[in-house]
């Protein structure tokens, strides 16, 4: 099968900052591919550069067949976007948006229901300006879906939403997954990257470090494991030693982190029991898996910070 | 087309919520008529060469309309639509800018019209006010006029950064232009000094095309306006379309 998008090269720069460089992937029917990575690391510049919004200065973008520069009429048709940085009028309602963008198209899905779907029906009459974050969120969504779609782009979708409006998104996407749609989406948590995506591309500095579905992704940093509990004091040494040879040890403040091979499932009981025969009081022990975030931590050597 | 009249008919609905733009369009043209109406009365005056003051007034503050929905309203309504990112998203839509920008034409010609009538009702009504102009010919200068403001108003939101800007520069160059061209008050209460600078100023074409149509003037005496509109009209178009910017 044809790839529904098709990157190859593609390399844009602002006067002296390169914003992307060299990026190249495909991506198939039905995926949701995700780019990841910090602010400032390419992804808006390259999902805009595949919308058509964008000119690229080197490399070749094919989106459902065409060049999205030469052929946007065929782009908009075909696919729904929804922008990192974009507006509806401060007064229209919510009902007058989404039958005002249903006449753009000559085939449109009813946005009654869509409506319902996206728990708009209460709002319908709600001015623009006076949706929260979440609802206007979901009403771009709505416009998104409106031309029912072949391709939809999602960037930055929960970005500034808190953690309840994030989980209600992230479950419309899957929703609409479930029909079948190719998504692409950015984001710059990985959390939601792990969970929407069935590929994603970690992007830092305008290259794509790391790119495979989240489990080989997390499965490449070796079957990490670790150990994270707060003790009271100060750790004494040879209690330090005996750690180092569970695992590294990182220490921060009152906080210990060891980190252990998975696959040696005695980690656990072994620092408990280690900590008890000394007589250390200790709290919060918890076990962590790792995340994409290891990952993009072990990828750049950085935490990513908003 | 069916998205023009959608667009069209959302447009003309936010012009109507939003409170200060439809104020100064519909009513204060006529808090102006009647204050100043009920000072004066419609007596004819040798000033106006025997005409009363409601009866000049009428076409100068249609003028004054004109100018006030194209120079702010439209002016404004343009760049914050850029600056806010709602021409963006229109622009991932296979819906064509032209619609957009006829869509606000329409509305706001139609808005200035509404004025307009509002006025000439008013000052039928309440003070009987004098017409001997050919109707048809008020409207075709009326359009003219109309669509000559626009076209700065456009130019005016291609090239001003942000929507404050364009705000702030679009009332700087309305305020003084109402009172120099006669469309605020009667251009015959002005002495010679400022009567020289208004010859400078578009407006002034405005209200002389409409103050002679109004009292039944053939087109052929207002041949310098209609060339001076003509003129704003197809440079505006021309600096705008180079100046437009979807962001």
């Amino acid at each position: 099968m044809d790839p529904i998008v098709k990157v190859d090269g593609l390399r844009k720069t602002y006067k002296t900052t390169v914003a992307v460089d060299e990026i190249s992937f495909e991506m198939q029917e039905g995926e949701i591919f995700g780019m990841v990575g910090p602010n400032g690391a390419g992804k808006t510049t390259t999902i805009e550069c595949l919308e058509g919004l964008r000119k690229p200065d080197r490399g070749t973008i094919s989106v459902l067949g065409v060049d999205p520069q030469r052929d946007s009429h065929y782009l908009h048709l075909h696919t729904g976007m929804q922008l990192q940085q974009s507006n509806l009028p401060e007064r229209i309602k919510v009902w007058e948006a989404l039958d005002l963008y249903s006449s753009f198209y000559p085939h449109t899905l009813d946005w009654h229901e869509l409506l319902g779907q996206l728990g708009l029906e209460e709002k319908r009459n709600t001015p623009f300006a006076k949706l929260s974050g979440g609802q206007k969120q979901r009403l771009f969504i709505a416009l998104a879906l409106l031309p029912d779609p072949q391709l939809i782009f999602l960037d930055e979708l929960t970005t500034g939403l808190d953690p309840q409006a994030r989980h209600a998104i992230w479950n419309l996407v899957h929703e609409v997954r479930l029909k079948g749609k190719t998504i692409l989406l950015t984001t710059h948590y990985m959390e939601e990257a792990e969970r929407l995506c069935d590929r994603v591309a970690i992007l830092d500095h305008g290259r794509i470090v790391a790119m495979d579905t989240p489990e080989k992704l997390i499965q490449s940093l070796g079957g990490e494991e670790r150990i994270v509990f707060t003790v009271e004091g100060v750790l004494p040494v040879e209690v330090k030693k005996a750690m180092g040879e569970f695992g590294r040890l990182e220490l921060q403040g009152d906080r210990v982190a060891i980190y252990g091979d998975a696959s040696q499932a005695s980690l656990a009981s072994d620092t408990v029991s280690l900590l008890a025969k000394m007589g250390i009081q200790f709290r919060d022990l918890r076990t962590e898996q790792p995340t994409l975030e290891d990952v993009f931590l072990k990828l750049t050597g950085r935490e990513m910070i908003d | 087309m069916k998205s023009l009249l959608k667009m069209t008919w959302i447009e003309a609905k936010l012009f109507l919520r939003e409170p200060v733009g439809a104020f100064f369009t519909l009513v204060f043209p006529l808090m102006m008529l009647f204050l100043f109406g009920s000072i004066y009365g419609n007596i004819p005056s040798q000033y106006f060469g025997g005409r009363g003051t409601v009866d000049i007034s009428v076409p100068a503050y249609t003028a004054m309309i004109i100018a006030t929905t194209s120079l702010v309203g439209l002016t404004i309504t343009m760049a914050s639509y850029r600056e806010k990112g709602i021409l963006r998203r229109l622009r991932t839509t296979p819906v064509s800018p032209l619609v957009v920008l006829l869509a606000q034409v329409i509305v706001l010609f139609l808005m200035t019209a509404l004025g307009m009538l509002l006025l000439v009702v008013a000052g039928r009504l309440v003070y009987q006010m004098r017409f001997d102009g050919n109707a048809f010919s008020v409207l075709v200068g009326f359009i003219l006029s109309c669509l000559s403001f626009f076209a700065l108003g456009f130019v005016l939101a291609g090239l001003m950064p942000t929507a404050r800007t364009a705000q702030v520069v679009g009332m700087v160059i309305l305020y003084p232009m109402l009172f120099l061209s006669g469309a605020g008050f009667p251009r015959e209460l002005l002495p010679e000094a400022i009567l020289k600078i208004s010859r400078f100023l578009p407006l002034t074409y405005v209200v002389t095309l409409l103050r002679g149509l109004w009292i039944g003037d053939a087109f052929s005496l207002h041949f310098s306006e209609v060339l001076v509109l003509l003129g704003i009209l197809v440079l505006g178009v021309l600096i705008s379309i180079k100046t437009f910017r979807w962001e």
